[in-house]
């Protein structure tokens, strides 16, 4: 039987780098506290040709387990979960630096009574910061095998690497005295940190320093504005010329699909395949631009300060800053954002913070808001600003000022309760590692030309058919599609959506982004040539009335359309009620604000 | 000199203290703060406050930074020296 190891330590000590060092594995880092809130596995060859099961745990800080990521963690560790194996043995994770702080934990996880190592992680940093440790005296006063390694790095990792099947084989459990309180583990804990300790400079210089700007009581808060504003205004103005290029090659092929015989199959491929897929390629550079900010502001270090920077305002709606850091990666994805709310203590505190992550802007919705603004709003400069990012920065605010009202209900009806502590670890800063980024930026990037070749194809084609036949020469309204999307058209007629966008929202439910997809395929299955091959933005131009246009918008805001975030919804909550709750609210909300943005739209426009 | 008892919360900006003990108001948050770090005899210091009502904190205990309001300072008891 392999034997299996169990990555164990406080939040944000690199399990998950070393994880994915041994592994090569590409589990998600980040630094701040609580990246990692699933157990994840995979396999770890050493030096001598031996395999071994690694399991990487979310981060706790000791044994009472408060958060569900941390009972499942503790869970694993003691063999509680059924039909997994307990694991054999224990690599325990500490950040050198923080030795003095969190030592206690490593005295507490003894008691778990497995076979364990202590791994004293980032001891660049804690060199780079003057402290000096001295391992073989802390291995003698703790009485199991303590290794010094800096995770990232080969050379770093050698002394573990050099001595791993050793370890393994003659680690044993450690010997169980009395099982003592935690203040008197964490004396004994200050006493052993204090004689190991050689030497020691001032902490955090650097992280103090620029703490003093970030985390500045009246410039913090613009800062955190600041960067948000600025991001999306890269979004928009760094993409333009690849946009152009993808376009162009879009147009360029949906040009030569004609040529294609028989007749039909030129459509299917022009109007359907290449249509639909190529109108969701075309946001490719945005959905990397965005994507590249978020993970430079997860691996810096400022993520935690955001959170600090927010909680003042959040514990106004009753929310923890802890929740923001769900809330913050619901921009790329809600679903991780709705897993990540596990590091949530309070059950009514994520429950409050589920239901709320789908309003965050996910970048799902990037390429739908894009089209709609490329379309439809003046690529003009408003003073220092771009019209279009100002109104996509709008959209998004909108998104973050309904969270918070819909919070502050929840907080003050269904999830009423006392306001919840906040205890965050704020890291130090890291320059992010060039090789992560890219590897991470990568796979985000190839995730949604992946969609694109599956899902999207997929519905494309289908659509592609249903939109197309039968042929009667009735257009749309008498084709498959046309029969089907009149049925649902009644209920979107008063907010001004047209047969052919209703159409093209039915196959949007499997994903937000699908939509823009669909509306390529439709309109090129009824449009001209010409048109075509300008783009789906000037078929809708010619389509689309300014406030059909802007309702599409605030219906994007709250529409509740993407099965994949319900599904997590219901498997986090375990609740039908909540995560049918969360669709009814959202879809009213979106039926609402788009029914009031056609009407006073179109009112004021007249 | 004097020693002056107080708590967490009430230091001024860069006044370092020793922790001397944790009030019991709230079963459960003693042994949070516990288990993040806070202990007797470890020296803290404010870092920062945020804008509304002066809370958040950002404290420093020994090496770290931990960011917890002002209800979850007021229950660490410090000692300082003036």
């Amino acid at each position: 039987m392999t034997i299996r190891i169990a990555l164990v330590g406080a939040p944000n000590t690199g399990k998950t780098t070393l994880f994915n060092a041994l592994t090569g594995g590409r589990g998600k880092t980040g630094n701040y506290p609580g990246v990692t809130v699933e157990k994840r596995t995979g396999n770890y060859t050493s030096n001598n040709g031996k395999t071994y099961e690694l399991i990487d745990l979310p981060g706790v800080y000791g044994l009472s387990g408060r958060s569900s990521d941390e009972r499942v963690s503790l869970q694993h560790l003691r063999g509680e979960i059924e039909d997994e194996r307990q694991p054999d043995m224990m690599l325990a994770v500490l950040d050198a630096s923080r030795l003095q702080t969190h030592l206690h934990s490593i005295l507490q996880f003894k008691q778990i009574d497995l076979p364990m190592v202590l791994i004293l992680n980032m001891m660049d940093m804690a060199q780079r910061d003057g402290l000096e440790i001295d391992l073989a005296a802390l291995e003698k006063q703790l009485g199991f095998p303590v290794i010094g390694v800096t995770a990232p790095r080969k050379n770093g990792r050698q002394a573990l690497e050099d001595k791993w099947d050793t370890l393994v084989k003659t680690t044993v459990k450690p010997t169980q005295g009395r099982q003592l309180d935690l203040p008197t583990l964490q004396a004994q804990a200050r006493k052993i940190a204090k004689s190991v300790i050689k030497q020691s400079s001032a902490s955090h210089d650097l992280t103090q320093s620029i703490d003093r700007v970030t985390m500045h009581p009246v410039f913090g808060p613009f800062l955190l504005m600041g960067i948000m504003f600025f991001i999306f205004q890269a979004v928009y103005t760094w993409s333009a010329i690849p946009m152009e290029l993808i376009e162009a090659g879009v147009g360029f092929l949906q040009g030569g699909a004609r040529q294609i015989q028989p007749e039909w199959l030129a459509s299917l491929i022009g109007d359907g395949i290449i249509a639909g897929v190529g109108s969701i390629m075309v946001f490719l550079p945005q959905i990397v631009i965005l994507f590249a900010f978020i993970l430079l502001l997860e691996a810096s270090g400022y993520m935690a300060r955001a959170a600090f920077l927010v909680d003042g305002l959040m514990s106004k709606i009753g929310l923890n800053g802890r929740a923001l850091i769900p809330l913050l990666s619901s921009f790329a994805c809600a679903i991780p954002g709705v897993m990540a709310a596990r590091s949530i203590e309070s059950e009514r505190d994520r429950l409050t913070t589920i239901m709320i992550a789908p309003l965050m802007t996910c970048s799902a919705r990037l390429p739908v808001y894009a089209l709609i603004i490329g379309a439809f709003i003046p690529n003009q400069s408003v003073g220092l600003f771009n019209l279009q990012g100002l109104v996509l920065f709008t959209l998004y605010m909108t998104g973050i000022v309904f969270a918070i009202l819909i919070a502050f209900v929840l907080r003050h009806t269904v999830t009423k309760g006392p306001a919840q502590h906040l205890l965050l670890e704020l890291p130090g800063y890291m320059i992010p590692k060039m090789v992560d980024f890219w590897i991470a930026l990568f796979g985000r990037a190839w995730a949604f030309v992946r969609k694109a070749g599956t899902i999207i194809f997929a519905t494309s084609v289908i659509l592609w058919g249903l939109t197309s036949y039968p042929q009667t020469g009735g257009g749309i309204r008498d084709s498959y599609a046309g029969t089907i999307g009149a049925w649902i058209e009644p209920i979107f007629r008063p907010i001004g959506f047209s047969l052919e966008t209703v159409i093209a929202l039915v196959p949007g439910m499997a994903a937000r982004e699908v939509v823009v997809a669909a509306m390529g395929t439709v309109y090129a299955v009824q449009g001209n040539e010409q048109q075509v091959e300008m783009g789906l933005a000037a078929l809708l131009q010619s389509a689309w009335s300014l406030p059909s246009a802007l309702a599409f918008l605030a219906w994007y805001v709250f529409a509740p359309q993407c099965f994949a975030t319900l599904a997590t919804v219901r498997r986090e909550t375990n609740s039908w009620n909540w995560t049918l709750f969360l669709t009814g609210y959202l879809f009213v909300l979106a039926w609402v604000a788009a029914f009031a943005t056609f009407q006073i739209s179109t009112r004021m426009l007249a | 000199m004097s020693k002056i008892a107080t708590s967490l919360d009430q230091l001024s900006n860069h006044q370092r203290a020793v922790i001397s003990g944790f009030l019991a108001a709230q079963s459960g948050l003693i042994e949070k703060l516990r288990e993040i770090g806070f202990a007797e005899g470890d020296e803290v210091e404010i870092l920062h406050r945020g804008l509304i009502g002066g809370s958040p904190l950002s404290v420093r205990l020994n090496r770290c930074i931990i960011a917890l309001r002002k209800t979850e300072a007021s229950q660490i008891q410090v000692v300082f020296v003036s």
